[in-house]
């Protein structure tokens, strides 16, 4: 099958290369670009650990193809830290509340609520849930992670994050 | 898993992409949100030779009203009929359904023309198209023609779509002011399609229901109107024996397949009790 030119940027950078059109977009990331940080989970679409950020929506890259990304705006979780290379808000609430254990999910899941802080930058604990409900974490019950993105949320709203009550 | 090689098309007309799916025939499929097709493309239940990407094609999205009518091109996706006020406002039903399908990824991509086009007896939209009484607009290499959504679906897959033909937009009469409305929707975990889901509107007068339309989800090859059991409704006032008689109705039309989701007489049996809880709620809501 004939080779199609994509372009798009990535993290920033522009980038090219060329893929068949059946080439799906977390491929085209892991292999031509060699940004491996984006996780092939289940590859079904359900777990959401290949979720990338396109062009302001989250989206499973898993079940997109490279050839749709053409000219997007593509963030993925090598591109989330904050400029000067220190963690982001989200990252540091990941490290402080302990939400991952085996850190398969957590590249979707940074990038995921990235996504979900910006449309909603003080969400609820429901809201939280209901934003992630597209990501599957099978180690930490979750609570980790709620607390980790409620950590963030609060980070850079610039109040002191207080933890619920057990 | 990689889906099978093919062919990628992106017209920036919708005249184009008619003609692309006309001149390719059988081989080519449309691609919109891409989250039922792409997924048979990676098991390689589906193998199309073409694909004709629709997103390139302008004026097949969007929300607007038309009188008392809402237009909803088909590529919007389930996130902007979420984000959607007029929806909130004119639609609510719409709103409550979109919320239960698949999960946030996924409602970004997916596409209610999609949903509705596809003829998969698990998607949600189109019970609740029967339901609210809505019409398709489709357009083909000999034109367009509108078609009302409950003469849409032939069975599983089958649609009334012919050759080359694609669905362009959805027109839904907007309900009354006061009117109640709820999907109740089963299922086993976030993105799972429904077990059984019952979609009900509804208005009340004098504490009696006037009118009332109830859709059934994945319970049958194709989507549902129970209509006896919305007959048996009106002129109630939603007391117990008569939710059961509406629940007894809806069961005798429903002949779910049995799969993972239980078996055919756990799914009747469910599906029955969505359709008391839809009533109830729905009620509840009426004013």
């Amino acid at each position: 099958m004939a080779k199609t030119h994509v372009t798009m940027k990535v993290n920033g950078a522009e980038v090219e290369g060329l893929v068949e059109p059946r080439t799906l977009l977390v491929h085209f990331l892991r292999e031509n670009l060699s940004l491996t940080g984006t996780h092939i989970g289940c590859e079904t679409t359900h777990c959401g650990a290949c979720t990338v950020d396109l062009d302001g929506m989250s989206v499973k890259s898993c079940t997109i193809f490279a050839v749709q990304a053409q000219g997007s705006d593509v963030t993925t979780i090598e591109g989330v830290a904050n400029a000067d290379g220190s963690l982001s808000a989200l990252q540091e609430g990941f490290r402080m509340m302990h939400g991952l254990q085996c850190g398969f999910c957590t590249p979707g899941m940074i990038v995921r609520a990235q996504r979900l802080l910006k449309e909603n930058p003080s969400p609820s604990e429901e809201e939280i849930r209901i934003g992630i409900s597209g990501n599957l974490c099978r180690c930490t019950g979750y609570q980790n992670i709620v607390r980790a993105i409620q950590y963030a949320a609060d980070k850079i709203n610039g109040v002191e994050f207080k933890e619920a009550a057990e | 898993m990689i889906p099978g090689p093919f062919s990628y098309h992106r017209p920036a007309t919708l005249a184009d992409a008619v003609k692309l799916l006309s001149t390719l025939g059988d081989e080519a499929r449309p691609l919109a949100g891409g989250h039922s097709l792409v997924p048979m493309m990676k098991l390689r239940l589906a193998t199309p030779e073409h694909l004709v990407d629709l997103h390139g094609i302008d004026g097949l999205k969007g929300i607007r009203r038309e009188g008392n009518r809402i237009v909803i091109g088909a590529m919007t996706t389930q996130h902007e009929l979420l984000a959607s006020d007029e929806i909130a406002k004119s639609l609510p039903i719409l709103h409550e359904t979109a919320l239960l399908i698949a999960d946030p990824q996924v409602r970004y991509r997916g596409t209610i023309g999609g949903n509705v086009a596809n003829g998969d007896p698990g998607n949600d939209m189109p019970a609740l198209m029967l339901t609210l009484g809505a019409s398709y607009r489709l357009e083909g290499p000999g034109g367009g023609r509108d078609i009302v959504a409950s003469e849409f679906y032939q069975g599983a897959y089958f649609t009334a779509l012919e050759p080359g033909e694609i669905l362009t937009s959805i027109s839904i009469p907007v309900p009354g002011a006061g009117h109640g409305y709820a999907y109740e929707k089963l299922k086993r975990k976030v993105g799972d399609y429904a077990t059984a889901a019952a979609a009900v509107v509804l208005t009340m007068a004098s504490g009696k229901v006037a009118s009332c339309a109830i859709g059934l989800t994945n319970l049958h090859e194709t989507p549902l109107l129970a209509s006896d059991a919305a007959q048996a409704v009106i002129g109630t006032s939603l007391d117990a024996a008569t939710l059961k008689k509406a629940a007894i109705a809806a069961e005798a039309i429903m002949s779910p397949a049995a799969d993972a989701r239980g078996p055919v007489e756990y799914r009747k049996h469910v599906g029955g009790i969505m359709v008391t809880r839809a009533l109830t709620r729905a009620a509840g809501r009426a004013s």
